[in-house]
């Protein structure tokens, strides 16, 4: 099954040119670790997943590219063509010359229904070149203009025009210490929105990742395009094809489909959080090695303590006692609470690993069968030269505070109506926001009380 | 891409704008080897066929054959306009730019903004209308005045009012240099209060310049380049003041170095609409996120550095010199300070090898010691353009929304009164057709009124911060 990726403004092209980059560079490495026959299985799904066969031979990206302004896309297709290695066909991008100026109502009212059409038949075309359609992956930040605001947009109209499909999308969240001063009410119009057209939303926060590459990855001056290719890595070890539970011996026929059913039981849970383990720089990669129980001991913490890397993590944090647990003491302890939980293996000697661990009741909610919370998939290919690694997919408070603090933020500046006039002039009324204010008060609730 | 439109209007507008075109074409020069009209090219130059002429048609792409600026130079004297057009600028202007006239504004703000106003309506449209034409996209007009004088701000204003008519949904940019208390024209507090009011009914943004500040900023780089203190030789094409690498190869005029740094300002403004980067930063966004309310649209610019020294290697520390240097007094291009006012939103735009960690770890460090106003704690806009200015490695402009303009507006409103108490030199105003006395009242209420909107939010700062109390959602 054929994903498209629909990259929407600076960051979401940005970041797609890495992904696809991390996607060719890993099935064309020799480190698979694996038989021929499981590599070629592997590279032949990933390249029906997220590549098109042109008779050039030069893997073709399953990507529409759309921006508001041309210098970004302009470098993103040609840093691709450069590589050699595949590219963003020459067809497949919309862009205008304006820029939506940082302003969501801008993206939402006004280029999305005037650029609505082209856009969307874009997308089509692209969709119409798979075979089968596993559904959209979007990504955007939701700080600025146009992957915020367009962004919204689209995703309802790929929602309208494609109401079978399954719609991921792929949200970057700002630095805290703005890269955007009306970055907060940017983030809450853009999530109340997708909340209401996505099927989940997976999200990346600026500074996790970049906490990350300074602590990990042990990056000097680290650089935007670094910020993005740990994301790329992130997001490779879960798209990357992967034998689902039921699957039998192929690889996952469904891989978006899959993603939605484990995770996202109830409509009012749709934020996903997503950790990685281990993480390190590529030098370093040929003197570690690490044991799966290792890895899944260090996972399964950073999920209880809500630890954003390997390094740091809380090991005080303990799951309550069942009979006693009640929301308030879960927050005393910080106990992060899941409602569904996904761990991705892949490498040497995945199928006997333990995850016995992940499966204890008292990480869950009680509102679900602990057997139906928690997944694994796993693969014996090892990805982007990792000999061992894990990611984890996780529903659960994970990214309460941080959507607490932005809410609290953007209701501070609402309150003394600092910068509406520039959203009014758009087309957006003041109720508009006070509605997307209540959703989002009612999500942070629901996951405040699991 | 989006187009910038700069007009030069008056004296002082065009001597910065000569210095401004000069510029941009070295800056363009240093980045374009291989003489290719680019998209960065394109915002601020057509490229024209000349074999048929002036009125040759535009080539979009290819090899560069002959540049002509995308703006008007209007002055209603014909000294510095005539100067350009004798001068190595020469080929880049026409007659389609220029509005001109012979006999001047007599410094008088009515004369400027009623009579000429008035009379060049049609042929200011007319030219506008047909500059526009050739803009694919436009998304900023810049208007480059004085607001002492008459033309630049008499008449400088009459055409922000029309470029709000003509053309509603395109950004208002203006550069206004304001006159100085010992300024030798005795009526500029009038003409400037007069163009205040229209500057805060229809302009955008301002960017309020003191030629003070700029004054002290010459003498400084003086002092540094000629005191032997600094260890190795300083890059001549670095300075903020210099024309070096530029067309300009007569005897340098005296506001020469002083209008360099105010085109520099431009060019760094403009920088990440034209050239790429990791963070793109356009002007419409400088507007929307440092703007929170319509009437407190004037931003306090710095640039830094003021130049560059040879060796290559840049440590860190020297990186963070530079984010210090934009938040100190003498740095601001107006008698400010910024760090002990109140900040509504502040703007960094850094340009060449700078990432986004440099960007951050200055801001921990820096924010601390500002004073943000209560909802807006976080206010920091922030651009990553890769390509430097000429002879840096690395650059940075500040702009900022400070309570600390509240001064400057004071002792304008200040200089007003004094002579309007006394009604000096008011009947060389009031007998020109279209002026009453009540222009000047509504002028001063206007200024009052901003002055009294930054004491509101001055009068908050230290305050208790009381968040206000969240929506309540049942469970």
């Amino acid at each position: 099954m054929s994903i498209v990726t629909v990259q929407l403004g600076q960051c979401g092209n940005q970041i797609g040119h890495e992904v696809f980059s991390a996607l060719c560079s890993d099935i064309r490495g020799t480190h698979g670790l694996c038989s021929k026959k499981e590599n070629e299985s592997y590279q032949d799904s990933c390249k029906e997943r997220f590549f098109c066969e042109e008779e050039s031979g030069v893997p073709v990206a399953r990507a529409v590219l759309v921006d508001m302004e041309p210098k970004v896309i302009s470098q993103t297709l040609s840093m691709a063509a450069r590589s050699g290695h595949w590219k963003y066909s020459s067809h497949s991008h919309f862009c205008q010359k304006q820029g939506s100026g940082n302003n969501w109502a801008n993206g939402y009212f006004v280029h999305g229904p005037k650029h609505k059409e082209a856009i969307v038949d874009l997308v089509q075309k692209e969709a119409e070149k798979c075979d089968r359609l596993g559904g959209f992956f979007t990504i955007m930040s939701m700080a600025g203009g146009t992957g915020s605001g367009l962004g919204a947009f689209v995703t309802q109209c790929l929602r309208d025009a494609f109401p079978a499909s399954f719609i991921l999308n792929h949200v970057v969240w700002p630095y805290g210490t703005g890269e955007v001063i009306v970055q907060n009410y940017n983030s809450v119009l853009t999530l109340s929105h997708l909340y209401h057209s996505s099927d989940a939303l997976l999200v990346h926060e600026n500074d996790v990742i970049h906490k990350i590459c300074a602590q990990l990855m042990n990056i000097k001056q680290i650089s935007f395009r670094d910020v993005n290719q740990v994301i790329a890595h992130q997001l490779g070890s879960v798209f990357q094809p992967t034998h689902t539970a039921g699957g039998g011996s192929g690889y996952s026929r469904n891989p978006l489909g899959d993603l939605m059913e484990t995770l996202v039981p109830h409509p009012e849970f749709r934020m996903l959080g997503l950790r990685n383990i281990p993480q390190m720089p590529e030098s370093s990669l040929p003197y570690s090695t690490f044991s799966w129980p290792g890895l899944i001991k260090h996972l399964r913490q950073m999920l209880i303590a809500n630890a954003q890397m390997e390094e740091g993590i809380d090991w005080q944090v303990r799951p309550p006692h069942p009979g006693s647990s009640i929301p308030s003491t879960n927050k005393a302890l910080h106990f992060n609470t899941s409602i569904a939980n996904l761990v991705i293996l892949r490498g040497k000697d995945v199928h006997g690993v333990d995850l016995g661990s992940f499966q204890d009741p008292s990480l869950y909610t009680s509102w679900l069968n602990p057997q139906d919370a928690f997944n694994a998939w796993k693969t014996p290919r090892a990805f982007n030269k990792y000999e061992k690694s894990a990611a984890l997919v996780s529903n659960s408070q994970f990214l309460l505070k941080p959507l607490d603090s932005i809410v609290g933020k953007a209701w501070n500046m609402f309150a003394s109506k600092a910068y509406l006039h520039q959203y009014t002039k758009f087309g957006i009324q003041e109720e508009d926001f006070l509605d997307c204010f209540t959703t989002l008060e009612q999500v942070i609730s629901s996951y405040t009380n699991l | 891409s989006a187009l910038s439109l700069p007009f030069a209007v008056g004296q002082c507008g065009n001597q910065v704008g000569c210095r401004f075109w000069d510029l941009a074409l070295r800056e363009h020069a240093a980045v374009n080897k291989k003489g290719i009209y680019d998209e960065a090219l394109s915002s601020f130059f057509r490229n024209i066929d000349t074999r048929s002429g002036d009125n040759g048609p535009d080539i979009y792409k290819g090899k560069i054959c002959s540049l002509k600026a995308r703006a008007l130079l209007i002055d209603m004297e014909e000294g510095v306009v005539n100067e350009i057009l004798q001068g190595p600028l020469r080929d880049v202007f026409d007659s389609k730019h220029l509005i001109t006239d012979v006999s001047g504004s007599g410094n008088n703000w009515a004369v400027g903004h009623k009579i000429y106003g008035c009379q060049y309506r049609e042929n200011i449209v007319e030219k506008l209308r047909k500059t526009a034409e050739h803009c694919d996209c436009l998304q900023c007009f810049f208007i480059i005045h004085s607001m002492g004088g008459g033309t630049g701000s008499g008449l400088g204003t009459f055409v922000l009012n029309l470029l709000e008519e003509e053309f509603p949904e395109v950004y208002r940019f203006v550069t206004s240099v304001y006159p100085s208390g010992e300024d030798d024209v005795i009526t500029s507090p009038y003409n400037s209060v007069l163009a205040m009011k229209e500057l805060n009914e229809h302009a955008d943004c301002v960017l309020p310049i003191e030629n003070e500040s700029l004054f002290e900023i010459v003498n400084k780089i003086h002092q540094m380049t000629n005191s032997g203190k600094l260890g190795s030789t300083v890059k001549q094409n670095s300075l903020v003041t210099s024309s070096a690498g530029s067309t300009k190869t007569l005897q340098a005029k005296p506001f020469d170095t002083m209008n360099n740094i105010v085109a520099n300002l431009l060019l760094n403004l403009t920088s990440s609409a034209r050239f790429e980067g990791s963070l793109n930063m356009d002007l419409n966004e400088i507007s929307m996120n440092l703007v929170p309310f319509p009437r407190l649209h004037y931003l306090v610019s710095s640039l830094t550095p003021l130049y560059t020294l040879a060796d290559v290697n840049v440590p860190s520390r020297r990186l963070d010199q530079m984010f210090s240097d934009a938040f100190s007094r003498d740095h601001q291009l107006i008698q400010a300070d910024p760090k002990h006012s109140l900040y509504l939103a502040c703007a960094l735009l850094v340009r060449g090898n700078v990432q986004v960690s440099d960007l951050r770890r200055n801001i921990e460090r820096l924010k601390p010691s500002l004073h943000f106003v209560s909802w807006n704690q976080e206010g920091w806009k922030t651009g990553l353009c890769s390509v430097p200015p000429v002879g840096h490695s690395h650059s940075l402009l500040a702009l900022a929304n400070n309570t600390c303009v509240k001064p400057t507006f004071i002792e304008l409103k200040d200089r007003f009164m004094k002579l309007y108490k006394k009604k000096a030199h008011l009947h060389h105003y009031l007998q020109i057709d279209g002026m009453e006395q009540s222009c000047f009242s509504e002028a001063i209420s206007s200024l009052s009124d901003l002055i009294e909107e930054y004491n509101e939010l001055d009068a908050t700062k230290g305050g208790p911060r009381i968040d206000p109390s969240r929506l309540k959602i049942a469970v």
